[in-house]
């Protein structure tokens, strides 16, 4: 797949806060991509530069090769859909969704054919003459989804898009995105705190924390090889151990040497250990706990276990119901193969999960 | 049946302080609409129903002549703040951050009036401007727009500035920005503030009485020169009038500011 645009060294501070630190990523033709991170991350103020409305203070931003940051934001052919909406209040749907069409001096006949065609595909023609305040939150969302597509942008922005919905509205609007995106062909930028939502979504992620992206990946390949330490504990549930490589494993204090795949880490060095609940085994192992919480889920459990010399709890995650109860001692372990290995120069060294 | 409010319930009595504000609020009103309407010229007796001195007032020319010179300064300087207060506002808010600047946009409607009236006469004078109509247009359009501005101010306060920024993404240059989004957002702030210039400059008095030609009087100067030989039963009539005007107005304001909000 070409590459749509390409973000490069772009940094931008607000005083001493510093909202992007040198961030550099490219975002591909027709793919649905995530920008995921905690809150004040600076998601936000990334997309807001590639919309226009803000300036970085250092890097570049080109779009199919050409200067991006050149342009002014009304002539770009990137839409964002803001986070809180930004409907006009004062017109109706239809107006709201013809108001960018109209910027292009289309002919009026084309104007209203689109505007009905995309009212259509976000199942909003029967209110098309409604003003938004007399709209649910969702139908609001696929209004601005609406006004924002109907310009057949290159690049759609989405700003925390389904964040103010409830659960079971949002879950349908996640399934109506990816077939939106599927069916337009827009390569779509999504901004979310959620990871969920972000590994149900997008093709690729970026993970971002405190102005820095962190690691860009598949959904599956970040789920399975982290490569920072904050990756291994944002994405998903993970034990982590810290210690330093020791005659072919990990040596954690207080729990002795556990098993890692530390294959090509010299002797010694520091490193972080992350083993997916999913991966650990009870009944046998290097590792004796004691269970403090069992919580059956169906098709899964979880269990919970303290293990003396590690400041948290071990968390299991076992299929169909747990065959232990909470007070019993048990071993427990798992294959060096199955853990992840993250040296604490924050490379990523090596990976035992199968992809 | 339907209960009532607790709060109109209990003694009597108890009501008394709160009919006797309202009279003391309304009863001068009172007086001197049903006054205007007196055939006997004392205000001690009522002689029966008459209109003869609203007859009388649209007789008495030099009275015609400040209603016209009013009208003039009132709607020249309604229109020339409501342009102006309303670009100074839009400019504060999205291309300063200067609180001074905030401050001093406004400061002429807190200024005593006496102030503003000595200072523009002085500052005419030091400019060599001829005194007219046009001083007195000049010196209302200084705190009919400081008004003007107070108001859209606030209202751009809350304003969202996402949806200015949702109308350059969709394309539109910052001027059609500024046309299509930025000013029927603001329309309520700016019929608020435009009546509210209009009605102030109706009755304004210090400011006018120092800026104007003697030659050009406004309605309050007029009928101040008339006032000082007593009250006749003709000013009852003409306060009645504008006391019409102004309850028109309010309505219409009101009435405006319900329709650009539903709009
Ligand atoms: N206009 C601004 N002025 C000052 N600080 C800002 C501004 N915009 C963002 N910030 C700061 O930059 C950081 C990143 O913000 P933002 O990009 O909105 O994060 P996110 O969208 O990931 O929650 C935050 O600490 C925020 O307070
Ligand atoms: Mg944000």
């Amino acid at each position: 797949m070409n590459t749509l645009i390409s973000i490069e060294g772009v940094s931008r501070r607000f005083g001493d806060v510093t909202a992007l630190d040198s961030v550099s990523l490219d975002i591909r033709q027709g793919e649905f991509f995530a920008l995921l991170g905690p809150s004040g991350c600076g998601k936000t103020t990334l997309l807001r530069i590639l919309a226009g409305f803000e300036e970085p203070d250092a890097g570049s931003v080109r779009l199919d090769g050409a200067d991006l940051l050149a342009v002014p934001a009304h002539r770009r052919p990137v839409n964002l859909m803001f986070q809180s909406y930004a409907l006009f209040p004062h017109m109706s749907v239809e107006k709201n969704v013809a108001y960018g069409l109209e910027r292009e001096k289309l002919p009026r006949q084309e104007i209203r054919r689109r505007v009905s065609e995309v009212l259509e595909t976000v199942g909003l023609a029967a209110h098309a003459r409604r003003r938004p305040h007399q709209l649910s939150g969702g139908q609001r969302q696929r209004v601005a989804l609406a006004r924002a597509i109907v310009k057949r942008p290159r690049l759609l922005l989405l700003d925390e898009p389904l964040s103010a919905l409830d659960k079971k509205v949002r879950a349908e609007m996640q399934l109506e995105l990816k077939r939106l995106q599927h069916d337009v062909g827009i390569t779509f930028v999504v901004v979310t705190h959620d990871q969920e939502e972000a590994m149900s979504l997008a093709d690729r992620i970026a993970v971002m924390q405190g102005g820095r992206v962190e690691q860009i990946d598949a959904p599956v390949a970040l789920y399975d090889r982290p490569r920072t330490p904050f990756v291994a504990d944002f994405i998903g549930a993970n034990n982590l151990f810290a210690g330093t490589v020791s005659g072919g494993g990990l040596e954690v204090s207080g729990l002795g040497v556990l098993p890692a795949p530390t294959a090509g880490l010299p002797e010694g060095a520091q490193a972080l250990l992350a083993v997916r609940p999913e991966r650990v085994r009870l009944g046998q192992g290097t590792l004796t706990g004691t269970v403090v919480d069992v919580s059956f889920y169906g098709g899964v459990s979880h269990v919970a276990l303290s293990v003396p010399g590690h400041g948290g709890h071990v968390l299991v995650a076992t299929q169909g119901p747990a065959r232990v109860e909470t007070g019993t001692e048990i071993e427990l372990g798992w294959d060096a193969a199955d853990g992840v290995v993250i040296a604490a120069d924050d490379a990523a060294v090596e990976n035992g999960a199968p992809v | 049946m339907a209960r009532r409010e607790p709060a109109l319930r209990g003694n009597g009595w108890l009501r008394l302080p709160f009919w006797l504000t309202y009279l003391f609020l309304y009863a001068p009103i009172a007086v001197l609409v049903v006054m205007s309407f007196n055939r006997n010229k004392t205000p001690y007796s009522w002689g029966g129903f008459s209109l003869d001195w609203y007859g009388r007032l649209a007789e008495n020319s030099s009275l015609r002549t400040g209603l016209v010179n009013t009208l003039i300064v009132a709607l020249g300087s309604t229109a020339l703040s409501t342009v102006l207060g309303t670009l100074l506002a839009v400019g504060l808010a999205r291309h300063t951050r200067s609180r001074v600047l905030d401050a001093l946009s406004t400061l002429p409607a807190i200024l005593p009036d006496l102030v503003l009236a000595i200072g523009l006469l002085v500052f005419y004078s030091a400019i060599k401007m001829t005194l007219g109509l046009h001083s007195v247009l000049v010196a209302h359009t200084v705190f009919g727009m400081a008004f003007v501005t107070a108001v859209v101010r606030a209202r751009l306060g809350h304003a969202d500035t996402s949806l200015e920024e949702a109308s350059q993404d969709l394309g539109a240059t910052p001027y059609t920005t500024f046309i299509k989004v930025t000013l029927p957002t603001l329309a309520p702030g700016i019929v608020a503030g435009a009546l509210l210039a209009f009605t102030l400059s109706l009755d304004e008095f210090v400011i006018a009485f120092f800026t104007h030609a003697p030659s050009q009087p406004t309605l309050p100067i007029v009928i101040y020169s008339m006032v000082r030989f007593g009250v006749t039963p003709e000013i009852n009539a003409l306060a009645t009038l504008l006391l019409a005007v102004s309850f028109t107005v309010v309505i219409v304001a009101q009435r405006l500011t319900k329709l650009t909000e539903a709009l």
